[in-house]
This record gives C-alpha cells, sequence and structure tokens, in this order.
C-alpha cells in the first residue's frame, strides 16, 4: 500500500467525454506530480473546462479513468470533494457576507467547526492579508481584494490539490504578481496546483504546460521545451498558431 | 449532514441583510391583509337610494324606515317620476331605488299582497346581489301575515355574513403561496447567476442540504407569517379562532413545504431570477381565482373547478376555514391534509431529482 504522498496528484488515462454528437475531450492521458503548479492552455472552447469539472468530480468522463489525490473522481467524488479546492474566473462568493462570514462559511462546510473554525479563519485571514478587511462586505471588494478572498475560500480546507480557471481574470499587475507568490508558497508547502491562464506570463511561470485544442493534449512541457517543440519563439506564438489552425 | 448548519447559518445571515426580502416576508403580509381585509366587502351598506312613493301613507313611510334601519339603504332623494329614478342611477346619485305603487296602503289594509318594487343598478353584479338580498330580508317579516311559504335564512359560522370572516382566513394561504413561492423559486436561481452556485458545488455540501438550506428558514417565516396574520386578523377584523391552533399549526406545515417545493421546481426550471419571478406569477394567478379564495368554486364551470383540484391552496383554504370559521377537527380535514402531505413529498422529490440534473 503507497501513502497518498508517494502517488501522482493527478492520473488521467484515456479520459473521453461525449455531450451527445459534441466530442469536448478525445482521449486524454495526463500524469501531474504533487506540489506540481500545472498550467492548462487552450482556446475558449477546446475542453478545459469540462476537464475541470471531470477532475472535480462534478462530471463522470464517458471513457476513461481519472484519480486525483488518489480518489477516483467517479467512485469517490465525496472524499475527494473534501481534499480539494477550486476557484472560478467569476467571483463565486457570497456579495452579501463579510470578508470573514464567507471564510466561515466555507471552511464550515468542510466539517470544520468550533475552535478550530476559528483558528482556521484567522490563519486564512492573515496569511492574505484579509484581517483588516474582515468586516467589509465582499460585495464591496475591489478586483484584487475580491480574488484574495475567494483563494482563502478556496483553500480554507487546506486542501491537496487547487484548481484555479482563469483566476486572475481582471485583476491589475502587483495582484497578479502578488497572488502568484501566494500559488508558489502554496506549492511549497505540498499543495498541487492545477491553473488555466490566458495570460502567456502567467503560462510561463507554471512548472510545467499542456496546450488542450479541440479535446487533445496537442503539446506537453514545460514553458521552455514547447515554443522549441513547434519551432516558436514564445508560448505566445505557439497559442497564436495552434488557434489560428483550430479557426 | 453536516453541511446543513453551515448553510443554515448562510442563509439566516443573508436574510438578515437581505432588507427588500424582510419587507417582503413581513411587510407585505401586513399590507395586503389591511388592503383585503378593509377593501373587499361583498356585502353592501349604505347604497343610495331614491324612493318614489305614490302610496303617501303610514305604511309606505314604515316601509322606507325599515329599509332606511337596515343599515344597507341610504335614501338619499325623493322622487316622484319615474324617469327621475333612471335620472338619478344614470348620474349614479343612486344604486337602488325602491317603487311603492298608489294602491299599497289599500292592499296592506285589506290584508291583500301588496306590491314594492326594488329597482337595482347591477352593472355591478355583486353589489346588486348583495342588494337585492338585504330587500328581500326586508320584505321577509313582512310577508310572514299569510305565508304561502316561510322561508327563513340562517347564515351559520358567519351570521353577520362578513365578507373579512371569509377573505382574511383565506389569505393566509394566498399570502403563504405568494411569499414561499417568489422568495424560494429565486433563491437557487439567485446562485445560479451570481457564480456561488459553480462555487458551492465543488464543496462537500451535499443536495440536501443545499435544498433543506434553502427551505427550513422559510418554514419559519411561514409560520411567522401566520401567526402575524392570525394576531391582526383578530384584532383589526375580530376573525374568529373557534378550532385547535395546533391542528392548524400542524396542517400548515404540509401546505407550506407543498409551495416551497413547486418554488424550488421553479428555480430548476428557470435561468434567471426575473422568470423565476414570472413563472412564480403565472401559478399565483390561478392559486388565487380558482382554488375559492375569491369566488365560490360551487359557482365555477367543471374545467375550473377541476383546475382547481390541482392546486394545494383548495385544500389549504377548506383546512383554514374549517378550523377557523367552523372548529372542525381532523375527522373532516383528513382528506384534505392527506392531499397536502401527498403533495408536499411529491413536489419536494421532482424537484430535489430535477435539481440533480440541473446542476451537471
Amino acid at each position: 500500500m503507497t501513502s497518498p504522498g508517494d502517488e501522482a496528484a493527478v492520473q488521467i488515462s484515456g479520459v473521453r467525454k461525449v455531450f451527445g454528437s459534441l466530442v469536448a475531450l478525445d482521449g486524454i492521458d495526463l500524469t501531474i506530480p504533487r506540489r506540481e503548479v500545472f498550467g492548462l492552455l487552450g482556446p475558449n472552447g477546446s475542453g478545459k473546462t469540462t476537464f475541470i469539472r471531470i477532475l472535480c468530480g462534478l462530471m463522470a468522463p464517458t471513457a476513461g479513468q481519472a484519480t486525483v489525490v488518489g480518489f477516483d473522481v467517479v467512485k469517490q467524488s465525496d472524499a475527494l470533494r473534501m481534499r480539494i479546492g477550486y476557484m472560478s474566473q467569476k467571483f463565486g462568493l457570497y456579495d452579501d457576507l463579510t470578508v470573514v462570514e464567507n471564510l466561515r462559511f466555507f471552511a464550515g462546510v468542510y466539517g470544520i467547526k468550533g475552535r478550530a473554525l476559528s483558528e482556521r479563519v484567522d490563519e486564512r485571514l492573515t496569511a492574505l492579508g484579509l484581517e483588516e478587511r474582515k468586516d467589509q462586505l465582499a460585495g464591496n471588494l475591489s478586483g484584487g481584494w475580491k480574488q484574495r478572498l475567494a483563494l482563502a475560500c478556496a483553500t480554507a480546507h487546506d486542501p491537496d490539490m487547487l484548481f484555479l480557471d482563469e483566476p486572475t481574470a481582471g485583476v491589475d499587475p502587483a495582484a497578479r504578481r502578488q497572488f502568484w507568490t501566494t500559488i508558489y508558497g502554496m506549492a511549497e508547502a505540498g499543495t498541487t496546483i492545477l491553473v488555466t491562464t490566458h495570460y502567456m506570463d502567467e503560462a510561463a511561470r507554471c512548472r510545467r504546460l499542456a496546450f488542450l485544442s479541440k479535446g487533445r493534449v496537442i503539446a506537453l512541457g514545460t514553458p521552455d521545451e514547447i515554443p522549441k517543440q513547434f519551432g516558436k519563439a514564445t508560448i505566445e506564438d505557439v497559442f497564436v498558431a495552434l488557434e489560428e489552425k483550430v479557426a | 449532514m453536516s453541511t446543513l448548519w453551515p448553510m443554515l447559518w448562510k442563509e439566516f445571515v443573508q436574510m438578515r441583510r437581505d432588507r427588500l426580502t424582510l419587507f417582503m416576508m413581513i411587510g407585505v403580509p401586513v399590507v395586503q391583509l389591511l388592503l383585503f381585509g378593509f377593501a373587499i366587502k361583498t356585502e353592501v351598506r349604505h347604497v343610495p337610494t331614491v324612493v318614489l312613493d305614490d302610496s303617501r301613507s303610514s305604511a309606505s313611510r314604515a316601509l322606507v324606515t325599515v329599509m332606511r334601519n337596515t343599515g344597507n339603504f341610504d335614501i338619499v332623494a325623493q322622487v316622484h317620476t319615474p324617469d327621475a329614478i333612471r335620472d338619478a342611477i344614470d348620474a349614479g346619485d343612486a344604486s337602488a331605488a325602491l317603487v311603492i305603487p298608489p294602491d299599497y296602503y289599500r292592499d296592506v289594509k285589506r290584508g291583500h299582497t301588496a306590491h314594492a318594487q326594488v329597482i337595482v343598478d347591477a352593472a355591478d353584479p355583486l353589489g346588486s346581489q348583495a342588494a337585492l338580498g338585504a330587500a328581500g330580508s326586508v320584505a321577509q317579516p313582512m310577508t310572514t301575515a299569510r305565508p304561502a311559504l316561510d322561508l327563513r335564512l340562517r347564515p351559520w359560522f358567519n351570521p353577520d355574513l362578513r365578507a373579512e370572516a371569509y377573505i382574511v382566513p383565506g389569505l393566509i394561504g394566498v399570502l403563504l403561496s405568494l411569499v414561499m413561492l417568489m422568495v424560494t423559486s429565486m433563491s437557487i436561481v439567485r446562485e445560479r447567476e451570481r457564480g456561488t452556485l459553480e462555487q458551492l458545488i465543488v464543496t462537500p455540501v451535499t443536495k440536501t442540504s443545499l435544498m433543506l438550506g434553502k427551505m427550513l428558514p422559510f418554514v419559519l417565516v411561514g409560520y411567522v407569517q401566520v401567526v402575524l396574520i392570525l394576531v391582526l386578523g383578530k384584532l383589526l377584523f375580530d376573525i374568529p379562532i373557534r378550532g385547535s391552533l395546533p391542528l392548524l399549526f400542524l396542517l400548515t406545515f404540509s401546505f407550506i413545504i407543498a409551495n416551497l417545493g413547486i418554488g424550488l421546481f421553479i428555480s430548476t426550471v428557470v435561468r434567471t431570477q426575473a422568470q423565476a419571478m414570472q413563472l412564480s406569477f403565472f401559478v399565483i394567478l390561478p392559486n388565487i381565482l380558482l382554488s375559492g379564495f375569491m369566488f365560490p368554486r360551487a359557482a365555477m364551470p367543471a374545467v375550473a373547478r377541476w383546475l382547481g383540484l390541482i392546486l394545494p391552496l383548495t385544500y389549504y383554504l377548506r383546512i383554514l376555514r374549517g378550523i377557523l370559521l367552523k372548529a372542525v377537527g381532523l375527522e373532516f380535514l383528513w382528506r384534505d391534509a392527506l392531499i397536502l402531505t401527498a403533495v408536499a413529498v411529491t413536489t419536494v422529490m421532482i424537484s430535489v431529482v430535477r435539481f440533480s440534473k440541473s446542476i451537471e
């Protein structure tokens, strides 16, 4: 028996997802080791969202197998949900709750209660520098602060794996930089991170990248390797070339 | 189930903060009660009436006095020609007229059947019906001198025939429907619109917790409304509470759940809060019209009666009026209670199933 720390964070083989006549994912094989910051790139409609939804256990694949942090995404989706965090591009928190109320709620649904809950909430507030704003309504926060709160909530239960779906859309550069510092810190502390982005400078910050197009992984490697594979100078050139090919 | 408490806590914090919804839940019942209670009067009082007295006798004056003393008719003028009656009604100065022919006194004296005529402006059928009824009750004791048939009316349970006694208990059901449907149908859609549902479903919050978290706070709100209307109804309109309150509260539970179930169902069908609002109104309107809240079901055509049978409010109205006005118990209401409970269980189950699917 292997301890959870030994195996890969994400292990996928032959994952397909079909909606009627639309093939959203067409046979994906991928392994993401623990503590990696993994970037998922691809044009809109390439299957990124479907991919993340399957990995979060929200959707069953039509065929193939996937385990995330040691849990089968279909058979053990309840247990899986306790160990993963998710943050979407859309601010998914409650505008009419304060910062601290949002945190209490999202930590609470993971079964944290009493003293542990208060401690956890305080710890998250400190980690993301939200103490001074803790009694503000989330709806009154600016973009950068909302995003910090979203990250605080997504990590309220100290997940093993974090899914970030275009987390920095509409956030100013300073806040983005700070956000990535936090992300690296979490990866070092043991969290595996899968992030989708349209910002090429952010893609370059990932340990490894996968390009998704029409439901297939068409490129996989480090930010340095990928341009070479395609004979381009930068990741952005690769991205544009691929998107033109799809269109 | 451990995810239910955070859900409930969150819902209550949000409810407390949402002033408009709070107003809808507490203010709307009060305003509606006042509007319906004071404005809807189907019994007729102070109908402006003109009198054409061609008899000009003590007997005819006695008849006029009796009519005035009922409080239903206000004698606004004496006229002297039939045309003047027409003018008065056309001008809106009068809605009724009492015509006493010249031989009235003679017939009364001789013990013959005396004739007098009441003309009613029936452009308003409801009002004129009531006026005719009132006139009939004036004539009743006078015709007993030589009765062919002595028909005496005994209005049970509401001897004064007060509309409030009929309307206000029904209002409890209508308002519960209204608020429960609107607030619940919007609550899940709101989470979907704001993107919070997407965040919620990746957490361990179970579908059951989510649904219960949305429903239970409103059960409480529903009971607050029932108590509020009962108390105000008693204080302002002297609405009787003759039957068992515990029984009423027990059966109210089924009704609240049935409405919450329908509300949740709506929220799984629609995509926006605006659609939820429209669909709620679409459901509420037949509830008000066909349930027997304002119009007696016995007077409806068969199709409308059948449609009324699928509305939870139809059954709850029978329970409300039965308990409050007639003091009847479960021995007469069990059928209504059973149907309501069945509707509650079914709608909630359908919503839970539909909701699970709508998330995928």
